[in-house]
This record gives structure tokens, C-alpha cells and sequence, in this order.
């Protein structure tokens, strides 16, 4: 099943420890942030994006999302991070303070003179957003359609209550306008919308709380600053037996309709359209990542042939 | 020389003893019979009190030559053993023999006195600078490493005579009757002393805590005690017991808990009637706190938890979820708290708990157990003694027991630690023969010994990351880089002995 990434759980690993940085092929998380933004201190940001780079040469055989959270694009770093890292071939960049989408487009055509200078094809570097100022919420629905890069929207809680002059609290109550604002921009545009890290790495019930909020609201995935919160995530997010068996039942349907050439497709008395297929195919693909079925289902199964 | 049969070179003698070559873990037969002592009628009436630990000394007529031996309970709180051989060093005694069960950081006291000759030998395993010091040529003091029921055996079989046991009593009558429950010295489980109090020639029972006649519960009874020494403190109770044992949070560690949650899923043995033992390590508990889920999800009823006991195999206990504990060593505070009321919490003796040559060993009743490693190699073999060095560094522990006698034994361990390759082509010395290892897990995959085919199967179906140990050994020496060998002389300064007194490796003055 092509064209859908699962993106549950996103971990970020600073880019000046190498001792972290060997560690990322054994964390069970679907995709790593590699930061050279906050993470990183003024006087380490030279030798973290050479220590980045070479962990990106050396780590090949690769089993999971790579993106590199370069400093803003306003920052006199942004340039070389892009320089130094790209060329060890991260899949994308999480781009940090994404307020407008001029910012993303500007990032995009960079991205676009590295993959001329390189040889790739354009279009390969993938970018992840975050919104996370006051501005970067108003501007969301406008940012995610500035660039056909972009895999999803990203919300940074942490800065955004910053620059609203507000305390986060673990009930999440002040980010609520906020979260649904990135959720709409992210689904209008057809693209994932990931959630802000849960920093308390302790409080595994506060964390299950508050992922289970951000599930049922639309979140696909959701950031994390510690390796052991990835189990609650993908615990949380892991589709129920009913979930499974149904869209099981849901793609078993359409292909038997597809085979008997009708285009009316029905289960149990109910109409089936393209997007419960979408969504059942997606239920099996993230069912399979949590190892509940073994079941290969390509692009023909869900669109059919033309 | 010989070779052993896991290729170690085994001297033919070692500190005037003519020395067996490990052959394999289970075909050594004893010809042995039980060790005895001298039957003794008592002459004095109602005490045994002594005036302390000097006249103790006398009292028991300890002379040039003779071996003495301690419990380790005590752990780093104890100053029994410093204290001990102060006084017989200020009694111009020479040429002593320890046979305690361990020996701690705490007991670095002892150097000037192996200087000066008042200690000639270790039959014990060491933890700290002693063994450092030995394996560096700077002391001249051999030492016999041995397990927890591998001592037990020697002793029972006579192999070491033990002349005069000191025996630290926490809650002591002056007849002689004690326990190790209560008291300002309280640690629990008086498992080791048990046998010293059954085979020594001579028992002393050395107490900061004197109660009238009787200390009930007894733990070991007047009727072994020759006599009863007070001292003002057995040491620092503070230190006695761990209260540190806590689940791990580093994120590596948690990784290697879950992968080995995964083997014991996959082993099957999680049912009615399982039997479990874990150390106390950070790694251990997460495996126990994976393992208390699985029990609690699919309502098992296991039948005992064994080896040093924690608090959290007490929560098990009193949960319902084993049916009894078998207690050696109480490893922190819950756990001496629950052994003085629990009944169900039984203490057990080091040779019920693992003397190879017995009836029946406990540890032979095991499942599944959870052990530790300094090093692996690829045949599967762990080292526990020496470190990264090459020096003597630690004890034995129940380590190679455990793996004997356990239908599954999982080694847990990091497969980096600082920049050192844990998972390696050779282990620097053998503390258990890989036959005895089932599984090794490590946070880049689980190894599984050929020996296991069809829990390797189930492990593939399940889809956990199974790989070869090989595999293993290479992917972490492209991070690290492949070890260069620790230089050693030929000078043998200790012997590895396995469980069944066969030597199955030794450790060689370090090259400096």
C-alpha cells in the first residue's frame, strides 16, 4: 500500500550526542527528529550538524523516517544545516516555526537547488512543518498547501504557548482552538497531522490521556522527547479486533466487487464509497505494524484499475 | 596444563591442590561423603556468652593455619569480617584461610593483613579492590572463586574445612539461637550462614543484638553454636540492605526488558505452576514488572520466586501471584520485613538452593530465570568475574547455578557499555558455560541458542527481532570497533571454580 506513511510516534534525539544518535535504529518509533534547533546549544551547532551527517552516511540500511529539524529559516544556521545534512540523504526536514507559508515555500526551493546540485529527482526531500506560534495558526490553512512536500502538519505546543503567554497544563485545554486549527488546515490539504510532544516522561497516564484525546480529535501521530513513551502511543493508536475484522471485511468486499465487475459496492446493507476503503486500508496497514495481521493490500485493491 | 573442554588452559595444580578440568555441566559425579564435626557435650551450663569478639577468637582455638569464614549478608554494612581479623592479627595468628561467602568493597581493610601474612588465601570470590590488586601481581594471595552452590557443595563435601565460622547474628539468645530478621542488623534470609552453621568445625555467633532465650523464629539453632559473642554493631545498617533496587528508565535498558518479556511469552512456561528468578538490576525488574502483567492479564497462579528476594517478589507473593518465595538473600528492606512474618516466604539454604550434589536443588525447579553479564561470547559462554581489564572484580553470585538448573536462562545485558563490545568473539574469562544459556538479549536483538530451535520458531513468528549472536558480535564491533586482547602473564592468581568443583577457567596475572 503506497502513498500512506504511518507517522504514530516521532521522536526527537538531539543532534550533539553521538550516544543517542547510535541508539536510533533500535527505538520502535515510526520516525526520528534529529534536532540542530533548540535541542542544540549556540556553541555546538558546527559540530552537531557534522556529527548528524555522518550518522546519516553510516546509518543505511535504514528502518525508519529520517527528518532533521534544522534551525528556522531566519537564523544564520539554516543554510549550512540544509548544506551539511541533506547530502547524507535524510528523507525530509522538519522545519521549525513555520508562521506563514512563504517560509515553506522559501524551504522548498532550497530544497529543490539541493536536489539539482545532487542529482535527485525534485520533489524527493520531504517536508514537516510546525506551526507553533500564534501567527503559524492563523497562517495554518494557507501553509499547508504551500508546497507538495509537505507529508503532514506538525503542532509545537511549547513554543505556541510561549508566544501566547499561557501556562501548558496536562488537561490541554488552552491548546484546544489551536490543535483543531492545525487538524483542519492538515485535513483540507490531505496531509497527516501530528501532534506536540507530552513532556512529563513520567507521567505514562497523563501521556495515554492526552494521546487518546488527540486520536479521537484526527491526530495521526504524535512527537516525543523519550524513547519509552513510544509504547503508550502505539498502544493507543493500535486499531481494536473490531476495527481490524471490519476493515477486513470492508477491502474482502470491494475486491469480490471489483472481480464480479460491478460498481456498486455494499456490506451488510451499507454503501461502501472510496473513503471507508481509504480509512480500512489504512486501519490494516497500521494493524500490520503492531503485528495483528499479515496482509499485503496494494494501491489496486483500494483505487482499483482505470 | 590441560585443556578444558571449553578450550581454557588449567593448570594440574593450584595453591597445593590438584585441580580437575571442567568437562561439562552435568557428568561429574561426587565420591565424597558429607562432611562432619567432631560431637561435642557441653560443659557449660546455661550460656555461651563470650566476652567479644578476642575472646571469641580464643575461645574457639583458632591457631596459625586454620580457615575462618563469614555470610556476605551483611553486604557493604558489614565490619564483622574487618573487625575479626583485626583481632587476630593483635592475637599474632598467621596463615588464615577465608572461606566467606563474598566479599565486599567494604572488606579493602583486609590489605595490609594479606601484606603481612595474618590472610594467606581466598577461598571466596571477591567484589572490589582485593581481587583488583590480586589480578595486578600486587598482593600475593590465590584465590578460589566459587558459586553460591558450588560453596555449599565444598563446604558440605569438606573440600574447604571450615575451622571456625563467625557467623554475624542479628537477633541472637545467649544459647545461641539466631535469626536475621530482626534487630539493628536485620537483612532477612540467613541462607548462606546456614551451611557454615551446619559444617563448620566450630560456630561462632557474633551479635549487636542480645534478646532473652528464645530468639524465635530460629533461624539456625543453639544446637550448632559453640558460642555467643556481643559486639557493639555488626556494621553499618544503613549499607546492609539495598533500598536502591529500582526499575530501570533508560530507554536501552527498558528495550532489552521488553525483548526478554518477549522470550518468557514465548517460552510458554507463563502458566499455572511457573517458577521465576531475577536479580536486582535496573534490566531484572523491568522483566519482573513485564512478567507481573502477563501473570495478572492471563490469571496465573506461579509456584515459586526464588534467589536473593525484593520487594517486588514480595508484592508478587502477597498479590497472590506465586505461591512461595525461596529466600537465600533478602536484597532489600520489604523483603527482610517480610520474611520475619510471612510464612510463606521461606528461607532457604544456600545448598537447598543450589548445591549441585544434592537430591534436589531448587534452582533445578526453575522455569525461567533472568541473569546478567559482563561479557558474552558467540558460543554463548558469560563472564560475571572479571571486567573490561581484565581484573578480578566480582563474585560468582548463583550465576552458573541458575543457568545449570533453570529449563530457560535469559542473560540480559547492553551490547555497548562506555565504548566496549559486550557481545564479543571470546569472553575474557568463563563463568558459565554457554551450553547452560538459553537466550541472550540485548537491545539489538535476541540471540537464541541452536539448542532451542523451536523457541527461536516461535520467537520469529512473533515477530521479534531474533537475530544470530554472530550477527549480533558484528553489528555492534562496526560501532566499537573489535576489543584488542588483555595482555596477561602466566601467573595463575585464581581459579574460576564451576558448580561441580571442576576448574572451567582461571584468571591470570594482568600484563601491566
Amino acid at each position: 500500500m503506497t502513498g500512506y506513511q504511518l507517522r504514530r510516534s516521532l521522536l526527537y534525539v538531539p543532534g550533539n550526542m553521538p550516544s543517542m544518535l547510535q541508539n536510533i535504529p533500535l527505538f520502535e518509533c515510526d520516525a526520528v527528529l534529529i534536532d540542530l534547533e533548540d535541542a542544540v546549544p549556540l556553541n555546538e551547532k558546527d559540530a552537531a550538524r557534522v556529527l548528524v551527517r555522518c550518522f546519516l552516511d553510516q546509518y543505511k540500511v535504514r528502518n525508519k523516517e529520517i527528518l532533521v529539524r534544522i534551525n528556522g529559516l531566519d537564523t544564520k544556521w539554516a543554510l549550512d544545516d540544509l548544506k551539511t545534512v541533506l547530502p547524507g540523504m535524510p528523507d525530509g526536514i522538519r522545519l521549525p516555526k513555520a508562521d506563514s507559508p512563504e517560509i515553506v515555500e522559501r524551504l522548498d526551493t532550497l530544497l529543490t537547488e539541493f536536489e539539482e546540485e545532487l542529482g535527485l529527482d525534485i520533489g524527493h526531500f520531504r517536508i514537516l512543518p510546525s506551526i507553533e506560534t500564534a501567527l503559524g495558526v492563523i497562517n495554518a490553512t494557507s501553509t499547508a498547501k504551500a508546497s507538495t512536500r509537505l507529508i503532514g502538519l506538525a503542532f509545537g505546543a511549547e513554543d505556541y504557548t510561549a508566544t501566547m503567554e499561557i501556562e501548558r497544563t496536562k488537561s490541554g485545554e488552552e491548546l484546544f482552538n489551536a490543535r483543531m486549527r492545525v487538524l483542519w488546515a492538515a485535513k483540507a490539504a490531505g496531509i497527516q497531522a501530528i501532534d506536540t510532544i507530552f513532556a512529563d516522561v513520567n507521567d505514562m497516564d497523563s501521556l495515554r490521556r492526552e494521546t487518546e484525546l488527540i486520536k479521537r480529535l484526527g491526530f495521526t501521530g504524535k512527537c516525543m522527547v523519550n524513547p519509552r513513551q513510544c509504547d503508550v502511543i502505539h498502544d493507543v493508536f493500535a486499531p481494536k479486533a473490531e476495527e481490524v475484522e471490519h476493515a477486513l471485511q470492508i477491502i474482502d468486499a470491494i475486491k469480490r466487487a471489483r472481480e464480479m465487475g460491478t460498481g456498486v459496492i455494499s456490506l451488510k446493507g451499507k454503501m461502501i464509497d472510496a473513503p471507508i476503503v481509504i480509512r480500512a486500508a489504512r486501519v490494516l496497514r497500521t494493524a500490520q505494524a503492531h503485528g495483528l495481521v499479515d496482509i499485503e493490500i496494494s494501491e489496486e485493491d483500494i483505487y482499483g484499475t482505470e | 596444563m590441560a585443556l578444558n573442554s571449553l578450550g581454557r588452559d588449567i593448570p594440574d595444580t593450584f595453591a597445593g591442590k590438584k585441580l580437575t578440568p571442567y568437562r561439562d555441566p552435568w557428568s561429574l559425579q561426587p565420591h565424597a561423603e558429607r562432611s562432619t564435626r567432631a560431637i561435642r557435650r557441653l560443659t557449660h551450663n546455661g550460656s555461651k556468652l563470650v566476652g567479644g569478639l578476642r575472646e571469641a577468637v580464643i575461645a574457639a582455638g583458632l591457631k596459625d593455619g586454620m580457615t575462618i569464614s563469614t555470610h556476605h549478608s551483611l553486604r557493604n554494612g558489614d565490619s564483622l569480617l574487618n573487625d575479626l581479623v583485626r583481632e587476630i592479627d593483635a592475637l599474632g595468628i598467621r596463615d588464615i584461610k577465608i572461606a566467606s561467602s563474598s566479599i565486599h568493597v567494604v572488606h579493602a581493610e583486609l590489605i595490609p593483613y594479606i601484606r603481612k601474612g595474618v590472610i594467606t588465601g581466598l577461598e571466596c570470590g571477591v567484589n572490589g579492590p582485593i581481587g583488583e590488586l590480586i589480578s595486578k601481581g600486587e598482593l600475593d594471595c590465590p584465590i578460589v572463586v566459587r558459586s553460591h552452590g558450588g560453596r555449599a557443595r565444598a563446604l558440605i563435601c569438606g573440600e574447604v574445612p571450615v575451622d571456625v565460622a563467625f557467623l554475624a547474628a542479628p537477633c541472637c539468645d545467649e544459647y545461641g539461637n539466631f535469626n536475621g530478621y530482626y534487630g539493628p542488623s536485620a537483612c532477612g534470609s540467613l541462607g548462606y550462614a546456614q551451611v557454615d552453621a551446619q559444617h563448620a568445625h566450630k560456630v561462632v555467633a557474633v551479635t549487636d543484638n542480645l534478646v532473652p532465650f528464645p530468639a524465635v523464629p530460629i533461624g539456625i539453632p543453639q544446637t550448632v553454636v559453640d558460642f555467643v559473642a556481643c559486639v557493639p554493631s555488626l556494621g553499618d545498617p544503613k549499607k546492609i540492605v539495598s533500598s536502591t533496587t529500582r526499575i530501570t528508565t533508560d530507554p536501552i535498558g527498558l528495550q532489552i526488558a521488553k525483548y526478554a518479556a518477549m522470550v518468557i511469552r514465548a517460552s510458554g512456561y507463563v502458566k499455572d505452576g511457573f517458577s521465576f528468578q531475577t536479580g536486582t538490576g535496573g534490566i531484572s525488574l523491568a522483566v519482573a514488572e513485564h512478567v507481573r502483567d502477563m501473570m495478572r492479564k492471563d490469571k496465573v497462579k506461579g509456584s515459586f520466586g526464588c534467589g536473593g528476594i525484593t520487594g517486588y517478589f514480595v508484592d508478587m507473593l502477597e498479590e497472590g501471584l506465586f505461591e512461595a518465595l525461596f529466600d537465600v538473600q533478602c536484597f532489600d528492606l520489604k523483603a527482610v520485613e517480610s520474611i520475619g512474618r510471612n510464612r510463606k516466604h521461606q528461607e532457604m539454604t544456600a545448598g537447598t538452593y543450589a548445591n549441585p550434589f544434592n537430591c534436589g536443588s531448587v534452582v533445578d525447579r526453575l522455569d525461567c530465570a533472568i541473569l546478567s553479564a559482563t561479557e558474552i561470547d558467540v558460543d554463548f559462554n558469560v563472564n560475571v568475574n572479571t571486567e573490561s581489564m581484565g581484573y578480578l572484580l566480582h563474585n560468582t553470585g548463583g550465576h552458573c547455578d541458575v543457568a545449570a538448573g533453570a529449563k530457560l536462562s535469559i542473560v540480559v545485558a547492553p551490547s555497548i557499555r562506555g565504548r566496549l563490545p559486550i557481545v564479543r568473539d571470546a569472553v575474557t574469562t568463563i563463568t558459565t558455560p554457554g551450553e547452560t544459556v538459553g537466550v541472550v538479549v540485548t537491545e539489538r536483538g535476541i540471540a537464541v541458542n541452536d539448542r532451542l530451535p523451536e523457541l527461536k520458531a516461535e520467537l520469529i513468528r512473533m515477530r521479534a527481532p531474533v537475530k544470530d549472536i554472530r550477527q549480533l558480535r558484528d553489528e555492534v564491533y562496526a560501532i566499537t570497533g573489535v576489543p584488542r586482547p588483555i595482555e596477561f602473564e602466566d601467573k595463575v592468581v585464581g581459579l574460576i571454580e564451576y558448580r561441580d568443583g571442576s576448574i572451567i577457567d582461571v584468571v591470570r596475572q594482568v600484563r601491566r
